[in-house]
């Protein structure tokens, strides 16, 4: 705000409320405990609910003496970035869309309103319809900073998700002697598919591996590029003296391949997993046979 | 009967993450159309090729869906565009096994095969669109509009 409305008597808008922000300090973090935003992110106890207002009084105290009310990026803000977002993330998680989380913010200015209000009541109209306006906007600077901070962390927490599917949804699976299997599941990108060729090509090696099954049923679509990276993975497990076989391919799969034109003739291909462990273990040597009446394995 | 809401959309096409919302879009409008789980397959199978071109060889765009509807016969009609350098050679990019990608080459005339209607549209230097039609049931005969 700018000083032009400084009366002899008081000082401008933005220092009248800074003074209030630090006099008041301990009351307004008491009243915003009580409000949803700091009462359901804080649980443990209702000081701790204190304490944060606090920091964040001292954090909009800070911001006023800068005289940045409305920058979102003023520097009395980053003492408490990580703490606003934290209350974000908590109230988004907790199931409330952004618009939900900006209102239970907005409910945060009344209180202060109020008592802003009655400490300088007496004061000249204009000069207490000055710092109301500064208080709004400091407030309103303050929910841009939440909702800044809560986007810009559940954008890392997708980067970390993405990051973890990686690497949990490719598993290799050693199912006999000589025999590994990587069940695919979800969509098989270029890095996913990279992924899964180099855990399987690694436990060929390790496993010293004569077959590998790689699972489809997992995979919703198979189209020219999912076709091109298992075409890949084959090629290059068959370097490492691997066979591969391609099994969970479901009826709607089948045909869509056939329309697409593609020839996975080169490419061991059998409808279940079941399927293509007998079909390896057969091709090792060793065939599963059904138990005769007596319970024993006939010969 | 079905009604429209949730079918009709415009998705961005900006990146591997958008191509895996234009799939599930698809396969949920295409069930919620009455498609059989083949179909979906095969539309969503397309839906995915044609995206990725947008995204590969255009440059990025969106896809429009909308619920269609020919004598008495309900269908999807998915339309991609970009505005890439659009395609120099229509019939030579429908062949199979030719790509100027490093793909398979199959993914624009494996698209076709997959859907009941396909119409391209493409100026070199402006961009392409992509127009396909599948039907719930055969596709009907007096279809003429465009």
């Amino acid at each position: 705000m700018p000083e032009h409305t400084a009366e002899e008597t008081h000082g401008s808008p933005t220092h009248e409320v800074r003074d209030f922000l630090r006099r008041r300090r301990e009351q307004i973090a008491q009243r915003w405990a009580d409000e949803p935003l700091f009462r359901s992110v804080f649980t443990v106890s209702r000081d701790e609910a204190v304490e944060a207002g606090k920091a964040v009084v001292d954090a909009l105290a800070e911001v006023a003496d800068a005289g940045r009310v409305d920058d979102p990026d003023a520097a009395g803000f980053s003492g408490v970035r990580e703490q606003l977002a934290r209350m974000g993330v908590a109230r988004g998680r907790a199931g409330l869309t952004a618009a939900q989380v900006s209102s239970e913010l907005a409910t945060l200015r009344q209180p202060v309103e109020n008592l802003l209000l009655s400490d300088i009541g007496e004061a000249p109209a204009e000069h207490v319809r000055a710092c109301a306006t500064t208080l709004t906007v400091l407030m309103g600077t303050l929910r841009v900073v939440v909702m800044q901070t809560a986007l810009s962390e559940g954008e890392a927490l997708i980067d970390r998700q993405r990051l973890q599917l990686l690497e949990v949804a490719t598993p290799v699976i050693k199912l006999w002697d000589g025999i590994v299997a990587v069940p695919l599941i979800g969509t098989l990108d270029s890095a996913r598919s990279q992924v899964v060729m180099e855990t399987l090509l690694q436990s060929i090696v390790e496993q010293q591996a004569r077959f590998a099954i790689l699972d489809i049923t997992g995979v919703p679509t198979v189209d020219t590029l999912v076709a091109q990276h298992l075409m890949k993975t084959v090629a290059a497990a068959r370097l490492m003296g691997a066979e591969c076989i391609v099994s969970g391919i479901r009826p709607a799969i089948a045909q869509t391949i056939v329309h697409l034109g593609l020839d996975l003739g080169t490419v061991i291909t059998r409808a279940g997993l079941a399927d293509a462990l007998k079909y390896a273990l057969h091709q090792l040597g060793a065939d599963i046979v059904g138990p005769t009446a007596n319970g024993t394995g006939h010969r | 009967m079905p009604t429209g809401a949730g079918v009709e959309a415009r998705l961005p096409i900006r990146s591997d993450m958008d191509l895996v919302w234009v799939r599930q879009h698809v396969r949920q409008a295409a069930a919620q159309l009455g498609f059989g789980l083949v179909d979906q397959t095969k539309l969503v199978t397309a839906a995915s090729e044609l995206a990725r071109n947008t995204l590969v060889h255009g440059g990025g765009g969106h896809m429009e869906s909308e619920p269609v509807v020919s004598g008495g016969v309900r269908g999807l009609r998915l339309t991609f565009s970009d505005e890439g350098p659009g395609i120099a050679d229509v019939e030579r990019a429908l062949s199979d096994g030719y790509t100027s990608g490093g793909g398979l080459g199959m993914g624009l005339g494996g698209a076709r095969r997959l859907v009941h209607d396909f119409a391209i549209e493409t100026v070199p230097g402006a961009g392409t669109t992509v127009r396909v039609t599948s039907w719930t049931a055969r596709p009907p005969r007096q279809r003429e509009e465009h």
